[in-house]
């Protein structure tokens, strides 16, 4: 299975692009975090994506990912949006209500 | 209440060909995590489900499998880094997590167990959004997962003794998209 790196993570323009691996669960949350909030402090980035093309699993810890990045951007008028989600992740984001705070871009 | 459940399960004859049984033991380490829920998708393969009921599934598992590696037995960092080393904070607990899954026909039942911290409140974990560790960034949300991709779910644990997590699903009952809609 293709291991997440640190080039999964980018910062374009005001937005943090997140590359998510092909299994987001409690195993791999942890150096998601990190990373993202490593980058989140930087002034210019305001919103964050994302992006699921990889991902074909997702279980709560991966919501638990998503509910912290948006409370810490919410504050601050920020935006988080998920791209690429198959109908297994939609149907995840939906049951845990998450698709209120997340905008889906089929 | 534990041992009555067991008890219960062992009672089941087994001369019956449809019935199907599997046990797994591993390490409560993130790393099982994995592991577990794709072998419990292997050992319902052979029913050909849908790509639904699969992810229901593993689903769920890993929601069971994680309670009882974080809160069970404590153990609350997820290890995977690209260079494959632990951090230093990263201390194992010692501990083992079970599977049990019981195929009757179509109908599959899975028993995750642990010997870890048990819980004194059943109900207020299985509220959604509930978290004992908030400081963890976890969404509260792994009872209500459970609940919400199998048929029915049942709950033991007592302060010290463990957890018990019972899960069933039906197989092979029609798409999930034309029943939520």
């Amino acid at each position: 299975m293709e291991q997440i790196s640190t080039e999964d993570f980018q910062v374009i323009d005001n937005c943090l692009m997140i590359k998510l691996p092909e299994e987001v669960d409690h195993h791999r949350a942890g150096f998601i975090c990190e990373n993202a909030d490593r980058l989140l402090v930087r002034d210019e980035v305001c919103n964050v994506v994302f992006d699921f093309e990889n991902t074909r699993f997702m279980d709560s810890s991966g919501i638990g990912i998503i509910m912290g990045r948006y409370r810490k951007i919410a504050c601050f008028g920020g935006r988080v949006y998920a791209i690429h989600a198959d109908r297994q992740i939609q149907r995840i984001l939906m049951v845990s209500g998450l698709n209120k705070i997340v905008e889906v871009l089929v | 209440m534990m041992q009555e459940i067991s008890s219960k399960k062992r009672e089941l004859p087994n001369t019956d060909s449809n019935k199907n049984e599997m046990e797994l033991s591993f390490d409560a380490i993130s790393d099982n995590e994995a592991f577990a829920r794709v072998a419990v998708a292997a050992f319902v393969s052979h029913l050909n489900p849908t790509l639904e009921e699969l992810s229901d599934i593993k689903t769920a598992v890993s929601e069971a499998v994680t309670n009882a590696i974080i809160h069970g037995y404590g153990n609350i960092y997820g290890y995977a880094r690209p260079d494959g080393k632990r951090l230093p904070e990263a201390v194992i607990h010692p501990g083992k997590v079970k599977i049990y899954c019981l195929l009757e026909k179509d109908l599959l039942h899975i028993r995750v167990s642990d010997q870890g911290v048990g819980m004194a409140d059943i109900e207020q974990a299985m509220e959604p959004l509930y978290t004992s560790k908030p400081e963890l960034e976890r969404s509260g949300m792994g009872f209500a997962f459970m609940e919400a991709f199998m048929d029915e779910l049942e709950v033991e644990s007592h302060p010290g003794q463990g957890t018990v997590v019972h899960m069933t699903k039906k197989m092979g009952v029609g798409d999930w998209i034309d029943s939520e809609e």
